[in-house]
């Protein structure tokens, strides 16, 4: 901060390196997903990653969180260098995330899988759990009040004790992020949270993003199709195509940049 | 349960946390067990006592730790009988080598045995999954079996192989053996069943059984929320095998008081799958409901039979109970998969509304 002076609150949100992303390259046999990718997110910011069909944004995704495994290039988080990063590790520093495709434990209710996402938190040995005294019994509770706040934040007290299986698509896109929510990260990585929803639907999912980040400060890496969306939530956003970055920067900045133009926005100037 | 449950609002999370969430619901099971506790004894004749209400609950036992495994966890055991047999051999073995200490002990020490071995034959299952995996219980059954049967020394060399139950008392009582008197011998089960039904309950419902059920609903998104898949299902494997070893025990010391091969073949494996089947995958009450179902319907045939004057063979009547089995494990895996507890809650749900549905 240097002898800028902040102009608004945004600056004031946004602070140092939270995670980056380096030189990762990531191939399935032959195909390659991700080539030479290297990006930061800052503390605070909402991120963006946006790209066509297949441009390797989730595989991007999977890369932080360890659940794929880049072959070359390293993550580095809160000051500590992985390579490659494993996802207990992610889960157990504060990144949680939501999948493109709904990954709800779907035999469970809404509260039960949004207690799963405090499960790190708790310590109970097995004999407090079978007795269902002491730590047993008092963490259970504890956990359970602040799975009620998310539940209330994102307003979907009325279907608490619902199978999640029974639900409609858009609450369970809604149960996801309450059970990434639950665990209080520092780093939230969403996957197409707004996909296949309708405009009620994403607006309140928008609020419900926006909210997050400026209530709890968390910090947000969002894949997003809707474009509208992108613009109006992201601090900054990373373009890909063919697993190679094409372009980062503002919102306004990408979208000005004529190789981003050419390869994703331009495609329905044609 | 006929009493309603509209208006009862709860306050608190430990409330609504409660063992029973709804206070008629505990109030309920405190009767059901205040009544087989006090009452039963009483009114229940050595033949119902004997060779009803002990080999059901003893089932029951381990319906419910085949429905930890399999119901909560998702993984599929076709060894429960060779789980059950380990509790039962290495119980045995525990209990004549150290005469003196507390039968109750040796009941778990069982379990305990059991437990190990089970986790030993669990471990595969971090790699494989459903079919292949109910292969490997399937070994861990075979090889369990022949084990103690080829092994002398697992019944102290015993000339006929089958050794009796060793006579043991609690408060003066003898509780295990044939010699034991039948009410005694049922409250000495009665008592392991209540309290590890309760504990089974305690575990489903917090920590380890929310892990078991994500696991058993999506194991990858499970890991990346930082459940340990490995450590989850050895947990449920070995305390599964807990239950079963303690159940195999108990048969062998309180029902048909030798130690023998046969109680725990494969038949015994899929009768407790049939069991939970039928009463509830996932359901602590669906254990006891599928146990007592499957227990006590080839009795009932048995005796309508019987009681028509009809003249039918036993192995007519053994025909009509598979068909009968069959026809409703195809029914609750296809149309309703938790079963007759979960059908019991359904009625349960209409009577709360009754008689204004809206
Ligand atoms: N597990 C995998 N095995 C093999 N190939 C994969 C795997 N995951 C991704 N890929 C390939 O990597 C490339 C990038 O896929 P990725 O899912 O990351 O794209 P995406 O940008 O998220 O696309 P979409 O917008 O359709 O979600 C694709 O060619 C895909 O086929
Ligand atoms: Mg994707």
């Amino acid at each position: 901060m240097s002898g800028v002076a902040p102009v608004s609150g945004q600056a004031e949100r946004i602070g140092g390196e939270l995670l980056r992303v380096d030189n990762v390259s990531l191939s399935f046999g032959g195909v390659k997903a991700l080539s030479e990718i290297s990006f930061d997110i800052k503390k605070g910011e909402i991120r963006s990653i946006i790209g066509p069909n297949g441009a390797g944004k989730s595989s991007m995704l999977n890369v932080v969180n360890g659940f794929y495994q880049a072959q070359e290039g390293s993550i580095h988080y809160k000051g500590v260098t992985y390579a490659p990063m494993r996802p207990y590790i992610a889960a157990s520093n504060g990144i949680a995330r939501t999948f493109q495709n709904i990954a709800l434990f779907r035999g469970m209710s809404t509260l039960d899988n949004i207690m799963t996402g405090r499960v790190l938190k708790m310590k109970a040995s097995l004999l407090e759990q079978a007795l269902y005294m002491f730590r047993g019994k008092s963490e259970e509770l504890e956990h359970r009040e602040h799975v009620e706040k998310v539940i209330d934040f994102l307003e979907i007290q009325a279907i608490r004790r619902t199978p999640v299986g029974r639900l409609p698509y858009g609450l369970q896109k809604r149960v996801e992020l309450g059970r990434a929510l639950a665990a209080e990260p520092d780093l939230l990585l969403l996957d197409e949270p707004m996909a296949g929803m309708n405009v009620e639907e994403k607006e309140d999912m928008s609020r419900f993003i926006i909210d997050v980040n400026e209530q709890f400060g968390t910090t947000i890496a969002l894949i997003e199709h809707d474009m509208s969306v992108v613009m109006d939530l992201s601090d900054r956003v990373v373009v890909l195509d063919y697993g190679k970055k094409l372009a980062d920067g503002t919102p306004d900045e990408v979208r000005g940049n004529q190789d981003v133009i050419d390869a994703y926005l331009g495609v329905t100037h044609d | 349960m006929f009493y309603r449950e509209a208006g009862v609002f709860k306050t608190t999370y430990s409330d609504d946390m409660a063992l029973l969430p709804i206070p008629l619901d505990k109030f309920f099971v405190l009767s059901v067990i205040a009544f087989m506790v006090l009452v039963v004894p009483f009114i229940a004749s050595e033949y119902w006592l004997e060779s009803i209400l002990i080999p059901v609950l003893i089932l029951s036992l381990a319906a419910i730790g085949l429905n930890i495994l399999t119901g909560y966890a998702g993984q599929l055991s076709l060894g429960t009988g060779a789980f059950m047999a380990a509790g039962a051999y290495l119980g045995y073995k525990f209990v004549t080598a150290f005469p003196d200490i507390n039968i109750v002990v040796g009941v778990l020490v069982g379990g305990l045995a059991s437990a190990m071995i089970g986790a030993v034959f669990g471990a595969p299952s971090l790699r494989i999954k459903g079919f292949y995996l109910a292969v490997t219980t399937l070994a861990a059954q075979f090889f369990l079996i022949w084990l103690f049967t080829k092994q002398p020394w697992f019944v102290n060399y015993s000339i006929s192989g089958v050794p009796t139950a060793p006579p043991r008392e609690i408060f003066g009582f003898l509780v295990t053996g044939a010699e034991s008197n039948e009410t005694a011998r049922y409250l000495f089960v009665l008592s392991f069943v209540i309290v590890f039904a309760l504990i089974a309950r305690n575990l489903t419902r917090g920590r380890i059984g929310r892990s078991w059920m994500a696991i058993r609903d999506m194991d990858i998104a499970a890991e990346l929320i930082g459940i340990k898949p490995l450590q989850t299902k050895l947990s449920a494997f070995a305390i599964s095998s807990f239950y079963c070893g303690m159940a195999g025990a108990l048969w062998a010391f309180c029902y048909i008081n030798i130690v023998e091969p046969s109680a725990f073949d494969i038949n015994r494996s899929f009768q407790i799958l049939f069991m939970i089947i039928i009463g509830g995958l996932g359901s602590i009450l669906g254990s006891f409901l599928g146990a007592a179902f499957i227990f006590t319907l080839p009795i009932f045939l048995n005796n309508a039979a019987t009681g028509l004057g009809l003249e039918v063979s036993t192995a007519l009547i053994r025909h009509v109970e598979f068909m009968i089995f069959g026809a409703m494990i195809i029914f609750f895996l296809i149309v309703e998969p938790h079963g007759l507890a979960r059908m019991w809650s359904i009625a349960k749900e209409k009577l709360r509304m009754w008689p204004f549905p809206y």
